[in-house]
């Protein structure tokens, strides 16, 4: 059982988001990493697009499977993690460094409530 | 609902060795081991790998018609193998679809030992009693055997060893009764991954005994145990195709270009559909592709091949090429869209991502 970590918020389809000031970043969290297994290519949205809480912002394939990416929060894409192209591996390696996708510059900082905060989260999962 | 999944002789041993175990057929199978799928897919390309394949179908065909039974059945020339040689082989409705695909080995005359696909085992069987009836005596013994595979570079040199050093000399697509590891088992020098290696059977009490053997030999020189992830892989890679994916009910085996398993001057199961389909010519093919680089997706399985703005064709298999790069995969196309050079388009969940057909297996080792 992973445990999570306690400076970042989660989502119920199991991507984190980490407010740094005015940017967030958005990741997956290691329970996705466990079930996609060895990933092997992230498709994300380009730098300036927007993107919608509870929409599909991009996709990530694994060796046996394909899953959507969704949007935690409302907000317009500052950075892509641009290193994924070549090392899509670095989500299974380190899913809350090297493995993060978007930073996102938010509509509405007050979403950032809605999110469930670490131990929540790890009910979620046990759950599933 | 809960059902209970079934268990190969060996599935303590992959709870033990940390295995991910997803539902299989109604199988509680490794998905992979805590190596992962690329992982356990590069260990088989550059040393060797095992896979428990337990939950495949083996049956006997047995008494004195048995290889008249076996040469109406086969699609391939299985009676006139010599003894001792194992042969790949379609099994055909009347109408050419594919019934399975399966390898048929010649212990006699008057008996074939035949291995079939886990999810096709009842019916294959089903298959063989309804047309041996009462000409041959068809036993399942599916429950009474393990089956082991070994494939890799070094997957040989392990096994000759522990079977006291002979049979790196079997040929390919042959098989000999054998001692591995001071284990009673059927060694046939075949495998599903584009490698060389064999395939052990033994009885199920014995396979711990033999996996355990393998495993301790394989590991100082780089080997792994194989999950069904990088089995699936593997086999993509050397443009194996796999049941249910490549080959069914409703796709004839000259379709899925495995004419060279498709002996057509014999009469069996099938063979005038298919010589009259032959004749004919084939209005759709099973065809290799890449995904174009730029396309950045990875088609699946019942992805849509469009042209003009019409589906045309249907991705079978596909996934991450995992020694060649990219993303490969097979797909049923108009003959016309064939060539190796087509261009292809292939709708992956909405894109459409360009794709060139590509002529031969995927991944090719190289020659030892």
């Amino acid at each position: 059982m992973s445990t999570f970590p306690a400076d970042l918020r989660y989502t119920h389809d199991h991507e984190w988001v980490r407010p740094q000031g005015k940017v967030w970043r958005v990741g997956i969290t290691q329970f996705a990493v466990d079930q996609l297994g060895d990933i092997t290519l992230v498709d994300l949205p380009k730098e300036g697009d927007e993107v919608t809480k509870g929409q599909r912002f991009g996709t990530i394939e694994s060796v046996k499977s394909v899953s959507d990416l969704y949007a935690p929060v409302s907000g317009k894409v500052v950075a892509i993690n641009a290193q994924l192209k070549d090392s899509p591996e670095d989500v299974n390696g380190e899913p809350y460094g090297k493995g993060w996708m978007l930073d996102l510059e938010p509509n509405d900082s007050a979403e950032l409530e809605e999110l469930m905060r670490a131990d929540a989260y790890s009910k979620h999962v046990a759950s599933q | 609902m809960t059902t209970t999944l079934r268990r190969t002789p060996l599935w303590d041993v992959h709870k033990r060795l940390g295995a991910k175990l997803i539902d299989f057929g109604g199988w509680d199978m490794p998905v992979s081991y805590p190596a992962g799928t690329i992982k356990e897919h590069k260990a088989v390309r550059e040393a060797l790998g095992l896979f428990d394949v337990s939950h495949m179908g083996e049956c006997y065909l047995r008494g004195p018609r048995a290889r008249e039974v076996a040469a109406r059945l086969a699609t391939n020339a299985v009676e006139t193998a010599p003894v001792g040689k194992a042969v790949y082989t379609l099994l055909c409705r009347p109408s050419g679809g594919v019934v399975d695909d399966c390898i048929f080995y010649k212990k006699s005359d008057d008996e074939f030992f035949v291995v079939v696909n886990a999810s096709n085992t009842a019916k294959d069987l089903d298959w063989f009693r309804e047309h041996a009836s009462t000409t041959c005596d068809v036993v399942d013994v599916s429950d009474q055997t393990a089956l082991i595979a070994v494939q890799g570079p070094k997957a040989v040199g392990v096994v000759d060893t522990l079977g006291g050093g002979t049979l790196a000399e079997l040929p390919s697509f042959s098989f000999v009764d054998a001692n591995v590891a001071g284990v009673a088992c059927m060694a046939a020098r075949t495998g599903y991954t584009g490698e060389d290696g064999f395939e052990l059977a033994c009885s199920p009490a014995d396979a711990p005994t033999l996996w355990n053997a393998l495993m301790e030999a394989a590991l100082p020189l780089g080997g792994l145990p194989i999950g069904l992830g990088a089995r699936d892989t593997l086999r993509l890679e050397a443009k194996l195709p796999l049941y249910g994916n490549d080959l069914d009910d409703d796709h004839t085996p000259l379709e899925a270009g495995l004419g060279w398993a498709v002996k057509l001057d014999r009469e069996f199961l099938g063979a005038p559909a298919l010589r009259a389909q032959k004749a004919r010519g084939l209005e759709r093919q099973l065809v290799g592709f890449t995904i174009d680089e730029g396309a950045r997706a990875i088609a699946r399985h019942g992805y849509a091949v469009v042209d003009g703005g019409e589906i045309v064709g249907t991705v079978t298999s596909g996934g991450p090429g995992i020694m060649v790069g990219g993303a490969i995969g097979l797909a049923y196309v108009p003959s016309r869209l064939a060539a190796p050079g087509t261009k292809l388009t292939i709708d992956c969940r909405g894109k459409g991502a360009a794709a060139t057909v590509v002529s031969g297996k995927f991944y090719k080792r190289a020659k030892s």
